[in-house]
């Protein structure tokens, strides 16, 4: 009896203190930061007021980022599941024998770093780059299209390009949970193909619908790099005023500040999604 | 085990005057080298209740599966009521399926699961409520109807999946392995509940199993398939009592195959010798154990003498085996138990002694 209440507390130990380390103390630091100010030297004074949220709060700049990035993220979203969803479901309906070979088609760029699939966007995009050469080559434009790069359409096509993986494996996760009973079964009461998407393949591909979107929105939406590479001034979204806060400015109460008001979106939109996906388990 | 085409297609020919409601023609499969059925040909009449019974990999869901459409057959051809079927999609076929797993929808409850083939068909609101509530009187789940499916039982599971399917009026009900995941008692009840749903309501049933006893309590007919080949096709009686080959004999149920020698029409089985209208040569006999019988005075009976090795208690009665002379065990089924290593008279009835077709090549 007592060695096992020491095992048990052998085996949660390690991930408990992990969590307390590396997640609730930064945590309450950063909450406690929110709370100070700068001095005059640009000293951290160490008294609690709500000042920071004042100026997050009133001073545009900071609420139009935020939604600047969610919108970005929701574009992004839209996106991935526009070209992920019928991946997957080819990929898990249709590719046959090549299924393994597309599947590590889809997971390989993952393996490849963020930075180097942001750059290849770069060279894409830029004023001599691979799309206007070829575009001004065959005569579509006559000048190279300056919307390409340093603008949210590059943010989101590259954002888009990182995480579409992002919610194809939880969709292909969720399409081959489903019998093949069911859309035998579906048919074989009168359904038409695409009835047997709409009433049965889709809804229960939702929670695999729900955990990839939410992982590319919450990714999306946190994201510093591509913002950072192809953005340009009209596409600086809030990870970067965050980055700059406790960066160059050395503003680290009104970065904390704005860190918390991120947190609580992102907590908030984690656990309605969750309350979705439970709500669309049935299995 | 190999067939006579001959007499296969004389036993499966519909009687001459009703033109065949669901007819099977010339169907093989073939999954790449792979030969899963082989040119079956079979007449269902409307109305019946069409058993397909086999092992595993005797290609009996195989043809379940090319009737539904799930599956093509890479030869022949299906006509329902004289028009073409297997050129249809499963989704235009008159045809609905049990499947062994019942493939309710899990996100629907039962109201809706029954509605489905209603609803993708475009059938009025009031009508199709009516319709379902209606099927699901018929199998006593009208008040299961807001439940899901992983809120009912594996039998309440399986009357859903009926009330669904016939909630459309399907001309053909196909049933693959439905009762298989019931246990032994529920199974029995809902074999005696399919049968009453099938005679009142007058649809055509073909229904797959491995089991024989259920094939032989449930159906009209029985159509043993063994090796993607129709082996024998009869009614419950016919192919129990008359099986033409040793695997329809040891098949359905538990049978003594007795080799013989044929003689000027006279059988001699070393045991003892009968009557036979079979020609000349060697061949095998079918004897049901239930056939033999402690010998009373009785005449016109086949008696020998044997000496009881074991007995097995099975309730209603006792399996023995039987030592005769020359070493041939036999297996009796008997009312009475008789205490091993006993000496007796045992008689059989000389009908009961069916020659097998397959008898002469010395097989079984």
């Amino acid at each position: 009896m007592q060695s096992t209440r020491w095992n048990a507390l052998l085996v949660t130990m390690p991930p408990f203190a992990w969590i307390t380390l590396f997640l609730f103390l930064p945590y309450c630091l950063l909450f406690c930061y929110s709370f100070w100010t700068l001095g005059e030297f640009q000293q951290i004074l160490h008294h609690p007021t709500l000042t920071n949220y004042a100026h997050l709060f009133t001073n545009p700049l900071y609420l139009t980022v935020i939604f600047r990035s969610l919108r970005i993220a929701f574009s992004v979203v839209l996106l991935s599941l526009l070209i992920g969803y019928p991946l997957a479901y080819f990929l898990v309906f249709h590719s046959g024998r090549y299924r393994h070979l597309l599947y590590q088609a889809v997971i390989i760029p993952l393996w490849v770093s963020y930075l180097v699939r942001a750059y290849a966007w770069k060279v894409i995009f830029g004023n001599e780059g691979v799309l206007n050469t070829l575009l001004l080559w065959s005569h579509a434009v006559n000048h190279p299209l300056s919307f390409l790069l340093y603008s949210p359409f590059a943010v989101i096509v590259t954002l888009t390009h990182i995480y579409v993986p992002f919610v194809v494996l939880p969709v292909v996760a969720s399409l081959e949970k489903i019998p093949r009973e069911l859309l035998e079964s579906s048919s074989d009461l009168g359904a038409r193909p695409w009835q047997t998407f709409l009433r049965v393949i889709l809804p229960l591909s939702l929670p695999g619908v729900i955990s990839g979107a939410t992982l590319a929105f919450l990714l999306s939406f946190g994201d510093f790099l591509a913002p950072l590479l192809l953005g340009g001034p009209s596409s600086v979204m809030i990870a970067n005023i965050v980055a700059n806060l406790f960066g160059a400015d050395y503003n680290w109460p009104l970065g904390a500040a704005v860190a918390v008001v991120i947190l609580i979106i992102v907590v908030t939109i984690l656990s309605i999604t969750q309350r979705l996906e439970r709500r669309q388990r049935f299995a | 085990m190999s067939s006579r085409p001959a007499a296969v297609e004389h036993s499966i020919a519909a009687p001459a005057a009703e033109p065949a409601f669901l007819r099977i023609e010339s169907v093989g499969k073939s999954f790449g080298t792979q030969r899963v059925l082989e040119s079956i040909s079979l007449d269902i009449q409307r109305g019946e209740f069409l058993t397909l019974l086999g092992e595993s990999g005797s290609g009996k869901t195989t043809l379940l599966r090319i009737v539904a459409g799930f599956e093509r057959a890479t030869a022949g051809q299906i006509l329902l009521e004289g028009e073409r079927l297997d050129t249809l999609p499963p989704h235009r076929r008159p045809i609905h399926t049990v499947f062994q797993s019942y493939a309710l929808f899990p996100h629907m409850s039962v109201f809706n699961n029954v509605a489905y083939g209603l609803r993708v068909r475009g059938c009025e609101r009031a009508e199709a409520k009516s319709r379902v509530e209606a099927a699901l009187a018929k199998v006593r789940m009208e008040s299961f109807a807001k439940h899901f499916p992983r809120q009912i039982s594996g039998g309440q599971k399986q009357r859903v999946a009926l009330a669904r399917a016939l909630v459309n009026r399907p001309k053909v009900l196909l049933l693959d392995e439905p009762l298989s995941a019931l246990d032994a008692n529920l199974r029995v009840e809902m074999q005696r509940e399919l049968k009453v749903l099938q005679q009142d309501l007058g649809i055509t049933f073909l229904f797959v199993t491995h089991d024989q006893s259920e094939a032989l309590a449930i159906s009209d007919r029985v159509v043993l398939l063994h090796k993607g080949k129709i082996e024998q096709c009869g009614t419950p009686r016919e192919i129990y009592a008359r099986p033409h080959t040793a695997y329809s004999a040891t098949f359905l149920g538990k049978s003594n195959l007795l080799r013989g020698v044929v003689k000027e029409g006279v059988v001699d089985c070393g045991i003892f010798s009968l009557p036979t209208q079979v020609p000349d040569g060697p061949t095998v006999f079918s004897l049901r154990p239930e056939a033999i019988a402690p010998a009373s005075s009785s005449e016109g009976l086949v008696r020998f003498q044997a000496r009881v090795l074991t007995e097995q208690f099975h309730g209603a009665n006792t399996l023995v085996t039987l030592q005769c002379a020359g070493g041939v065990e036999l297996t009796a089924r008997l009312a009475a138990p008789l205490r091993s290593g006993e000496s007796h008279s045992f008689a059989f009835r000389a009908e009961d002694c069916v020659p097998l077709e397959d008898g002469s090549q010395g097989k079984g």
